[in-house]
């Protein structure tokens, strides 16, 4: 590890003033960062720690759905979201072991949108908006590919929120090593229609399956899927499976989250 | 009733407590006045030609102490291998130095070109990036597929050798046309083609080292991650440094596993002794786990081509294998033994099978050293012989409990010359097949699988019976079979004036409980309290010159050696008694603690015979030494041959090819147990790590040689809830017939005779499920795998 300059402020504004040094970077749980720079693959030269800042911590029901604090950890989201949306609950729950979940938060992940983690599934299948120090960016328009979003330098992600829909659930896949989704779907159910947000499989991060959306939107059950074929072309070959493997895996995991949502 | 002290009880686990409670003392934990921080500098080309290396700038950087390269140990002796093994045609294998850092070219990822010493870890750290980038390596095509690297003499991994092949062995060679004769006439033939993948030990402490350099007197201490504090001394002393061995102590401390990654010498321990002499200051090296990955040596790593000659009601008729097995970049010290004589010797399994002829292949090729893990040659021939008895059962469908009970050898045949030059002194294997159906609930097996079914998963029930030749090893026998070493253990017992007692053993725990157990022994055999003994190991300044623990070894050799060390404190325990008793020595006899004159109630306590030893005022000090103290070194007659019978039930999603493991019940025969409890955790270990091979662990090198499994978010080990609660049973024991404790030894069973039980399973759920094209699918059973399997 190289070494740093390492601030934790303890306001949104105190927060934008550090990020705008140079060579400043976001540090929250460190569950993802810190391994970095360990392998010396970041140096920062400045590490603003975003986890003092109340105003981004903790889970809240609001007019515009579940509000979650960028700064709360998995193990809250596990413990506090179950009432209102018990299927972002279970991917928290699932998310790594109890160590990462005590310190690794929504808004590292959300942020890092490594293309197996789960988070960015709930995000696209719950049409959430993504809230930053600037602005707030639909889900649509804020994933744009493997580890990249929308964020500009030195944006960063204060909350997200969640529309909260009748009835969702998230099945994840575990790569045998990372337990990381090897492939993973979230299908959320909401008065307008469904959306189906899959993690794990593309070559270009998390992606809707609009022909399950269709499918689901007019007939919400397991067999509506069933005649749907998922074009293993951009999806990821690795060492835990091919791209055939993933495409098969996204239509089971799909129909399984249909038959368990609630 | 079972016993709640001494030999065959539970007693817990002493070195627990310090484990437990983060009071342990591992190498990495030791601080010394003045330390020094060393760097490897490592390839990150699988092969290439060092064309320049350039010092200057890395050494002149902040903090760096000193720089070394290849070129600065390339007049010290090579890194040997341990057994020299000679091919088919009687010549001997082509072995190439091992240096301590490379010269001339580099031949794995990983590989340790030059080191950097520093003042701090971060100023190693950045000199070691500076010297890479100072060096120039011009990359040559790796040779990485064991295939291509025999058939291809252009490209070397050592220029000396053409074909990349350390040696082409047979065994044995003079039966071959027999075997073959026998093959001819068979009325069935089965063939199997598989592979025995790679693994990485992944011990919890990865390797380090710490070298010390007294400039008063010119004394080396080495501190490092060993299982053998004496081989290792022998090797950096002896072999690479030419230290005089009385000038070097090793000390192997509390240790964090090693499963067989640690018995061999490696470089960086000759680098920070060397280190330590030129700088006059300690050097500590810890590797990092990424560097675990990268210079471990690996496990397995085989091709294997089985053919199984039977009839058509399945009797085995004969064996014939065709092996290439990887031996990596460099021969690690027990490299050449792991794929022969620990292999090839077992090849004819617990059966009696009249004609088997092995062939291996050794083949080097530009990945790590691979060399003895966790059963060592065993788990690949128990995988074998295992899964071509299954698909023999399959193609004749023949049921796969009744094949091997016919074909097991029965107790009235022992002991029994096996034709591939081992003798098994005594088993029982119908008694553990037995016992395995009966606690493994064979009979009930249809309406488990019913119930999986019901769903919507497949259920599979898999046998292996395995056996393994331990208890490391005879050494007239291992001589004649190309061992440049002994394989004796020793142990001092050296009874205190006040009578406590402090035993020291060649044998190293890593983990295994020898503290507990070795002093269960010395407890039971003289009648005193376990808790007046004291177990010391892994000190060469201590204990006599013992060849460690590995290959199931500990109890069976080091334990006997304290067994003799022990008969030998009673048989001088008797002349004092008989002295100060006034009695004649014939007359003493020894229990529970006492020494009396039989019949009389004359006796002497074991402390007051301690006391007098050391206080002989009252003595027969013209005949006797004063003092309690005795060494005994033991070299078995024979290696023990452990075995026994494991079921496992698997669950498998036929829609994503995840296999889980329902059940898993082994039925062993280890001679007598010492400690039931710990050789209930050497199983539950063992399996698991047999489990892990079976459905998760791979270590896999691209074509160029970059290792793709380099962490664990690729390197899939095995979790808690990856295995069962499992059913363990040991009680259908048949002593060993040549140790004093009839002891067998229990490490490395489990990973030996698991694997096969488990893809046995699988086959057999996915065949039950219709799926009757599968004959075969390679470790990892991954739930790609079995996917692709199924619909392929
Ligand atoms: C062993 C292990 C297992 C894991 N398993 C899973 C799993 O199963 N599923 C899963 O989804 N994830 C998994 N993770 C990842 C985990 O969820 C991490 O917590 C997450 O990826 C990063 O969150 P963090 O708070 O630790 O971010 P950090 O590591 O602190 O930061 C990650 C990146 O995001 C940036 N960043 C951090 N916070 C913000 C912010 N608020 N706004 C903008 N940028 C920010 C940082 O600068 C950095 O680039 C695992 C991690 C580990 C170590």
């Amino acid at each position: 590890m190289f070494n740093f300059d390492f601030v934790k402020p303890s306001s949104i504004a105190d927060a934008v003033a550090a990020m705008a040094q140079t060579g400043a970077q976001a540090l929250s749980g460190g569950q993802t960062l810190t391994p970095t720079m360990k392998q010396r693959l970041a140096s920062p030269s400045v590490l603003v720690s975003l986890t003092g800042i109340a105003e981004m911590k903790g889970v809240c029901l609001g007019a515009d759905g579940l509000s979650i604090g960028g700064a709360t950890t998995h193990a809250t989201v596990a413990a506090e979201a179950g009432a209102y949306y018990p299927a972002l609950a279970d991917l928290a729950a699932n998310i790594g072991d109890p160590m990462v979940r005590n310190r690794g938060t929504i808004g590292g992940s959300v942020a890092n949108n490594d293309p197996a983690a789960c988070y960015p599934s709930a995000v696209l299948a719950s049409g959430a908006t993504v809230v930053t120090n600037k602005r707030k960016i639909a889900a649509d328009d804020y994933f744009v590919g493997m580890f990249s979003t929308a964020l500009d330098e030195g944006e960063f992600i204060t909350g997200v929120t969640f529309p909260v829909p009748e009835k969702a659930a998230y099945v994840k896949f575990n790569q045998p090593a990372s337990r990381f989704a090897l492939t993973g779907v979230f299908v959320a159910k909401y008065a307008s229609g469904v959306r189906v947000a899959v993690t794990g499989a593309s070559n270009n991060g998390v992606f809707r399956w609009a022909e399950a959306e269709a499918a689901l939107s007019a007939n919400f059950s397991a067999s509506a899927v069933e005649g749907l074929t998922v074009s293993a072309a951009d999806l990821i070959t690795d060492l835990h499976g091919t791209a055939a493997y993933r495409a098969n895996l996204v239509k089971v995991l799909t129909k399984r989250a249909v038959a368990g949502a609630k | 009733m079972p016993k709640d002290t001494g030999i065959g009880a539970s007693s817990k686990r002493r070195e627990d407590v310090r484990f437990l409670s983060g009071k342990g003392l591992y190498t990495q934990d030791i601080a010394l006045a003045g330390q020094t921080y060393a760097v490897m500098v490592r390839s990150n080309v699988a092969h290439g030609k060092i064309k320049s290396i350039n010092t200057a700038k890395a050494a002149a950087m902040p903090g760096v102490l000193a720089v070394f390269t290849g070129e600065d140990f390339k007049d010290v002796g090579g890194n040997p291998a341990g057994w020299l093994i000679n091919s088919r045609d009687g010549t001997p294998m082509r072995e190439p130095k091992r240096p301590v850092l490379a010269h001339g070219k580099v031949r794995h990822v990983g590989d340790a070109y030059a080191a950097i010493v520093a003042e701090s870890y971060n100023q190693a750290k950045d000199a070691a990036q500076q010297l890479a980038d100072d060096t120039d390596i011009e990359e040559l095509p790796a040779i990485i597929d064991m295939k291509a690297a025999v058939a291809n003499a252009d490209n070397r991994v050592h220029d000396e050798i053409p074909d990349n092949v350390c040696f082409d062995w047979g065994w044995i060679e003079d039966n071959r046309a027999a075997v073959d004769a026998a093959f001819k006439s068979a009325p069935h033939v089965t063939t199997l083609e598989l592979v025995n993948n790679r693994l990485v030990p992944n011990a919890m402490e990865p390797r380090a080292s710490i070298g010390e350099y007294n400039t008063g007197t010119g004394d080396y201490k080495l501190t490092t991650t060993s299982q053998n504090p004496h081989l290792t001394r022998l090797l950096v002393a002896a072999f690479v440094l030419g230290i005089p061995e009385n000038k070097l102590t090793v000390v192997a401390p509390d240790v964090g596993g090693g499963f067989g990654s640690k018995i061999y010498h490696y470089g960086e321990e000759a680098v920070v002794l060397a280190a330590a002499k030129k700088l006059g200051r300690p050097v500590r090296w810890i590797a990092e786990r990424s560097e675990s990955f990268l210079s471990d040596a690996h496990g397995r790593d085989h091709v294997t081509k089985i053919e199984m000659a039977s009839t058509k009601d399945g009797e085995i008729l004969a064996i014939r294998t065709e092996t290439l097995a990887n031996v990596g970049a460099y021969l690690s010290n027990f490299s050449t033994a792991t794929p022969t004589f620990l292999h090839g010797t077992l090849m004819a399994g617990p059966y009696k099978v009249p004609h088997v002829y092995v062939n291996v292949k050794t083949v080097f090729t530009n990945t790590a050293p691979v060399d003895a893990y966790r059963g060592a040659g065993r788990p690949e021939a128990t995988f074998s012989i295992e899964r071509v008895v299954d698909k023999m059962c399959r193609e004749l469908g023949l049921d796969a409990f009744e094949v091997r009970r016919k074909n097991l050898l029965t107790p009235d045949q022992f002991p029994y010359t096996t034709p591939v030059g081992l003798v098994y002194d005594t088993g029982n294997y119908q008694a553990t097949l037995d016992k395995a159906i009966e606690l493994g609930d064979v009979a009930g097996f249809e309406s488990r699988r019913a119930a999986s079914a019901a769903k919507g998963k497949l259920r599979g029930m898999g046998l292996s019976t395995w056996i393994e030749a331990c208890g490391i090893a005879p050494s007239h026998l291992v001589g004649v079979l190309g061992a440049r070493v002994g394989l004796f253990d020793a142990a001092t017992v050296r009874v205190n004036a006040t009578g406590n007692i402090s035993v020291m053993t060649g044998a190293h725990s890593h983990g295994q409980g020898h503290e507990t157990v070795f002093a269960q022994i010395v407890a039971d055999k003289l009648g005193v309290d376990e808790s007046s003994i004291e177990i010391v190991h892994g000190d060469t300044s201590k204990i006599p010159f013992g060849m460690g623990s590995y290959g199931s070894r500990s109890l069976a050799v080091c334990g006997s050696a304290m067994t003799k060390a022990v008969d030998k404190i009673i048989a001088k325990g008797k002349k004092i008694a008989a002295h100060m008793l006034e009695a004649s020595e014939g007359d003493i006899v020894f229990e529970a603690g006492k020494f009396s004159v039989a019949g009389t109630d004359k006796a002497k306590t074991f402390g007051e015979i301690a006391f007098s030893a050391y206080v002989p005022h009252n003595y027969p000090l013209e005949t006797l030494e004063p003092g309690l103290e005795e060494t005994a070194f033991y070299d078995p007659a024979n290696f023990t041959y452990p075995a026994g019978a494991y079921i496992c039930e698997v669950e498998v999603d036929p829609e994503t090819g995840k296999v889980d493991i329902a059940s898993f019940t082994c039925a062993d025969d280890f001679g007598n147990v010492m400690n039931p409890m710990i050789v209930e955790g050497q199983v539950h270990g063992g399996v698991g790590q047999g489990i892990g091979q079976a459905l998760l662990e791979n270590t896999v090198y691209d074509e160029n040689g970059q290792i793709l499994t380099a962490s664990f978010m690729d390197y899939a080990m095995p979790r808690a809830d990856d295995v069962p609660f499992y059913t363990v049973d040991h009680s259908c024991a048949t002593p060993c017939t040549h140790n004093p404790l009839g002891a067998k030894g229990c490490g490395e069973a489990g990973a030996i005779g698991s694997p096969p039980a488990v893809v046995n399973a699988v086959i057999d759920a996915l065949h039950r499920g219709g799926h009757t094209h599968v004959a075969h699918i390679d470790m990892p059973v991954s739930p790609a795998r079995v996917w692709a399997a199924i619909n392929g």
